[in-house]
């Protein structure tokens, strides 16, 4: 990049100046700049609105030219694809059974994790430092060395194919992490707080619900978020758990299960793909901040 | 679906839960608390904190810890879970051909996904820190981040897709090397020279976002002055990156790799829904996925969930200093 960091005028400055001959010079010793940040991001989504123009294209089109050719007269589109896909596959029952299997699996470990967290940072206890040590570690431990062990619990429980086991192991698998970000913010509040509150005669729970809680509701809402998008995302649990039962089956499951046996009407996939990501998309689009305020907790910080 | 089933068991059940989990959760809270009160002064500060984290202790120490020891102890079995083999199921597990495979497209994935993950993110953090529409440029490099590696894997299913020679080609990475570059079309999933790299473009298209976001904060926190100083003393713009911005970044590129390390070793969605591990794209997880669900020999599975876990215990390691030096920094 040959392009010296001060030719980038403060928006401000910019704003007030309007467009002057100079702010169209800089715009053109940008340009190498802004041609190689908008290509970068025009490759980054041409696969997504591909499969996204993909999945309105009739059958007759997509074999025999490619997702393309649909943005230039004459444009034609249909639904047909989104309606074989949800009358011929049970994607419409794997698409509640996510809603089912993901809103327990986030509002379990979130309210439990707010409990644990709430004592790491605030209560003294024997081994709190190493315990919250282990459950560093236990971040990065791959979750298939869990698998067999859990598989025979729930075997003899009667817990496989369940919603309540998967809620459960999901719970189990989700915790670290939920303890880990709320305790990184429960304990950057201000002491003071605390110590007011105790001089008021206010006691734990007083303390709990009506100052670190309602204080916490970023942090709380990045968790949400993240969990939920991690359990409606995941394929691997729910294979093991839920994945010899098609009733219980999730949307990644089921999309997974149709890749593999669709054969002739491949091009179905387009809008069962697409219908998996609707519920991601908006909440990505909509929450994104917390989501991206979770990532960044998340990260074990140098 | 049925709807009869559906109105009448399943939203209950999911009302039930979401009102009700939480409820019997807090009265538990209120409950543990209203006990801890009726004991004597001294007392209290001992027991109060076990209320609190009682349950996540109790779901970690059933679903990660015992499983942890369960199966390191269940890989030394033998097949029938009876008989003491010591170490001879990892001795057949890593003689297996299949496995030594799936070795070697790890390391690809270790070191290529890692690699190009971390470039592409820095590139992107870098670039875009220098324009004003920063804000839409991130969060469609991000985007990929919200849906699955299921969703994601067909999306480049359709990217890869091949016709023979002559064929309008419908994939678009095919059309774009056969109508512009005039190569001939490319079997991107069975060709065994580039399939694992097309699965590993696949992943890095995803998790580039991830990166970015945490690198482009950490260079947001770079000081202005720092940078301005670097200039004043004549430093060139690149120079200064990597001079300046480079080694500031140095920790978090740091901690960024190591999770993507950590991603990486644990690779599965996207060879098991693209290739399910054919064409010698296997990885250690889809390997244990199948001795597990296909094979049913959880002696054989045991020992590939113990070998992903020995792998990690580097970066488990790395992650716990960090975490250390940082508490020793509050």
């Amino acid at each position: 990049m040959s392009v010296a960091r001060p030719e980038v005028a403060p928006p401000v400055e910019a704003a007030a100046a309007g467009i002057t001959p100079r702010t169209i010079l800089e715009w053109i010793g940008n340009l190498p700049l802004h041609v190689a940040i908008i290509g970068l991001t025009v490759a980054w989504i041409v696969p997504t609105v591909g499969l996204l123009v993909s999945s309105f294209r009739p059958l007759s089109a997509f074999a025999t030219s490619g997702w393309w050719t649909a943005l230039s007269p004459p444009f034609n589109f249909t639904l047909d694809n989104y309606q074989h896909i949800l009358s011929t596959s049970n994607l419409g029952t794997s698409f509640f059974n996510s809603f089912m299997i993901s809103i327990p699996a986030t509002v379990i470990p979130a309210t439990v994790a707010a409990f644990a967290a709430y004592a790491f940072s605030w209560m003294r206890f024997w081994g709190r430092d190493w315990i919250f040590l282990a459950l560093v570690g236990l971040l990065a431990v791959p979750l298939q060395v869990t698998f067999i062990p859990i598989l025979s619990m729930f075997t003899s429980l009667g817990l496989n194919g369940t919603f309540l086991g998967i809620w459960l192991a999901h719970t189990g698998y989700g915790l670290p992490f939920a303890i880990y970000l709320l305790a990184n913010f429960f304990r950057a509040l201000p002491a003071d707080l605390f110590e007011s509150a105790e001089i008021d005669g206010a006691g734990t729970l007083t303390v709990f619900f009506r100052i670190v809680l309602p204080l916490s509701v970023p942090a709380l809402a990045s968790l949400i978020i993240f969990q939920f998008l991690w359990v409606w995302n995941d394929l691997l649990v729910a294979l093991i758990y839920l994945g010899g039962t098609p009733e219980v089956a999730p949307l990644t499951v089921t999309l997974a299960n149709l890749v593999g046996s669709l054969g002739q009407g491949y091009q179905y996939l387009t809008a069962a793909a697409f219908l998996s990501m609707i519920v991601p998309l908006v909440v990505f689009f909509s929450l994104q901040r917390y989501f991206v305020r979770g990532i960044l907790a998340g990260s074990v910080k140098g | 679906m049925d709807l009869g089933q559906l109105l009448t068991v399943q939203l209950p059940t999911l009302l039930a839960v979401v009102i009700g989990v939480p409820a019997v959760l807090a009265g538990y809270i209120v409950v543990g608390e209203l006990l801890v009160r009726r004991l004597p002064d001294g007392a209290q500060p001992g027991v109060r904190p076990w209320i609190w984290v009682g349950p996540a202790l109790v779901f970690i120490a059933i679903f990660l810890v015992y499983p942890v020891f369960g199966t390191v102890y269940r890989s030394l079995l033998g097949r029938d879970g009876s008989s003491f083999v010591a170490l001879s199921n990892y001795g057949r597990v890593l003689g297996d051909s299949a496995v030594v495979t799936a070795i070697r497209d790890n390391i690809y994935w270790l070191l290529l996904y890692t690699l190009f993950a971390l470039l592409f993110g820095l590139l992107m953090a870098v670039l875009s820190d220098r324009v004003r529409y920063e804000t839409p440029v991130k969060s469609l490099i991000f985007m990929p981040m919200a849906i699955s590696f299921t969703a994601l894997a067909v999306i480049w299913k359709f990217m890869y897709s091949y016709q023979p020679p002559g064929e309008p080609q419908t994939g678009t990475l095919n059309a774009v090397l056969n109508g512009i570059l005039h190569v001939q079309p490319i079997t991107w999933i069975q060709d065994e020279r580039v399939n694992n790299f097309a699965l590993i473009a696949a992943a890095v298209w995803g998790i580039t976002g991830f990166a970015m976001v945490i690198l482009s904060a950490s260079l947001k926190g770079i000081p202005g002055e720092l940078l301005e100083a670097a200039r004043v003393d004549g430093a060139g713009q690149i120079t200064i990156f990597r001079r300046v911005i480079l080694p500031l970044l140095m920790p978090t590129i740091t901690v960024v790799a190591t999770t993507l390390v950590i991603f990486a070793l644990k690779a599965f969605d996207i060879v098991y829904v693209t290739t399910a591990g054919n064409f010698h794209t296997d990885v250690l997880a889809n390997r244990m996925y199948k001795e597990l669900y296909l094979a049913g020999n959880f002696a054989n599975s045991s020992a590939l969930a113990v070998i992903l876990l020995i792998a990690v215990i580097p970066v488990l390691i790395f992650n716990l200093r960090q975490f250390r030096a940082v508490e020793g920094r509050r």
